[in-house]
């Protein structure tokens, strides 16, 4: 129970001031720019792009700026402004086969046509802190750069599909269910889960990812293909009635590749967990399609028993912005549901003494 | 719709794309030798929305809702009579006005021969050669297995 309370606005007034002050710092420092934010910390707006669900580099810079590198609350700013605005459709499906590719990795096949290709990676760093950053030290070398190979980059799962190896997508049409449209419930189909795990937390989805490798509903994964790069957006104006371009955005798409032995209907193969999310989101689109094959276990007849296969623990909880809110929301005063639980453990607190002096 | 209507239709898919692509200042750049523009009335926004972008499960399955994006729309009417759309990603209502101006002057012949030379094409071209400049990037970080050849 909530109480309406007066008095304060003083205290939440210096509050608020003392952390603009101490989110600016010293102000001898220049101040950060949402530019600077956007363009050397792009990491985490991507990771606030895709957990506030929201494609704008600029606006999660700036809630990159503003929670002071919260990216939680960075992500929870995001999702307020974007009920701000007016929808105005849904794009065409995005081909993730026309991607212009910064990097693609199979861990199935070394040798892929169209090639691995690396792209600006942290593998293979010797993850030793670099103190020339520190020092502020100009620019770096440049980047090499090399002849491209126009030779097409179909996809793993493709190859696999062709020989009868992997599981087929269904081919289906109909129109998405959107949870921010309409709350979930349960059981939830595949569009629906897909939608919930994109703009899950990365932590949590890593966590219960990793959870099904640890054997909590483990279902040999490999990655079949990793790529990253600009994709563009097409939408159809219902005044043009034809596709134009809005853009390109950036997006990390992971297909897992998982041994299924089959079942009454089916046969052994290979079946997929898909994972896709703005930006590059490598960790998050892992964890993405880990748990995504996870939440198909019961449909694939390989039961429900461990966490990550619950689709109703999984996607209840997967939020980080309704997550914060339910746990910082017992910050807030619940001064009325205090009195009566003290009521009570005096109550039982003094039965229990008298029973034992008895 | 016939085949000249489909051809219409892809050279105006091709420049919306190219200005969709470009900022405003980018646009107001290449306009700087252009004669004046004629004047436009603003039917529609600019204003900024968002588009829901969908993925496809397994990459080609059922469609999803994978998150939004912020868009700016623009719908404006020229001198002649022309109408112009825009729907660029982001939040520029500048870029948005601009290139639905020059969305409806690109229907008239004689703006569309000028238009394309000064603005379209090289915008296009600048495009083609960042994402070729990418491309290359990419290209220097493909890896090469030298035990390809012995293990086929």
């Amino acid at each position: 129970m909530y109480v309406a309370t007066k008095g304060g606005e003083k205290a939440i007034g210096a509050a608020h001031a003392w952390l603009d002050e101490v989110r600016r710092g010293d102000p001898a420092q220049p101040e950060l720019t949402t530019t600077q934010v956007e363009q050397q910390l792009g990491l985490a707006v991507d990771r606030v792009m895709a957990e506030g669900s929201c494609h704008d580099r600029g606006l999660a810079a700036l809630a990159v700026k503003q929670s002071r590198g919260d990216l939680i609350e960075a992500a929870f700013l995001l999702r307020a402004y974007r009920t701000t605005l007016p929808r105005f459709g849904a794009s065409l499906p995005l081909d993730t086969n026309a991607m212009a590719i910064q990097r693609r990795i199979s861990a199935t096949y070394k040798d892929l046509p169209g090639g691995q290709v690396l792209g600006p990676t942290f593998d293979y760093t010797h993850r030793l802190l670099d103190f020339r950053l520190a020092a502020e030290g100009g620019l770096p070398a440049g980047a090499p750069q090399g002849e491209p190979d126009p030779s097409p980059t179909p996809r793993v799962t493709e190859l696999l599909a062709q020989d009868g190896l992997m599981q087929r997508e269904a081919p289906e049409e109909s129109e998405p269910g959107d949870l921010t449209r309409q709350p979930l419930s349960f059981p939830a189909d595949r569009p629906l889960r897909l939608q919930a795990l994109a703009r899950g937390d990365e932590g949590f989805l890593l966590s219960l990812g990793y959870s099904t490798q640890r054997g909590y509903g483990g279902n040999h994964p490999f990655v079949g293909e990793i790529r990253m790069g600009e994709i563009a957006v097409e939408f159809v104006p219902e005044e043009l009635g034809f596709a134009v371009d809005l853009g390109d955005i950036t997006i990390t798409e992971c297909q897992m590749v998982n041994q299924f032995k089959g079942s009454r209907t089916e046969p052994p193969q290979f079946t997929r967990g898909y994972g896709l999310v703005f930006g590059h989101g490598e960790r998050k689109a892992m964890s993405m399609a880990l748990v995504d094959r996870a939440l198909r276990s019961p449909e694939l007849g390989e039961g429900s028993e461990a966490p990550a296969q619950q689709q109703e623990f999984v996607l209840s909880h997967c939020d980080n912005v309704e997550a914060t809110g339910f746990v910082e929301h017992l910050k807030l005063p619940h001064y009325v549901d205090f009195q009566s639980e003290l009521e009570n453990v005096r109550t039982m607190r003094a039965a229990a003494m008298k029973e034992r002096g008895e | 719709m016939t085949l000249s209507d489909t051809a219409d239709t892809a050279a105006r898919q091709r420049w919306m794309a190219v200005l969709a692509r470009a900022s405003a200042a980018d646009i107001a750049r290449h306009l700087a030798d252009a004669p004046p523009l004629p004047a436009h009335r603003r039917l529609r926004g600019p204003e900024t929305g968002l588009v829901m972008v969908r993925g496809r499960a397994g990459g080609d399955g059922a469609p999803f809702n994978l998150g939004e994006m912020t868009v700016t729309r623009c719908t404006v009417r020229v001198e002649s009579g022309a109408i112009g759309h825009a729907h660029t990603a982001g939040r520029d209502h500048g870029q948005a006005e601009i290139a639905a101006v020059l969305d409806a002057l690109m229907q008239d012949g004689a703006w569309r021969e000028r238009l394309e030379a000064l603005v379209i094409a090289p915008l296009e071209a600048a495009q083609a050669e960042r994402r070729a400049e990418t491309a290359r990037r990419a290209a220097a970080t493909k890896v090469e297995f030298f035990t390809m050849t012995q293990m086929r």
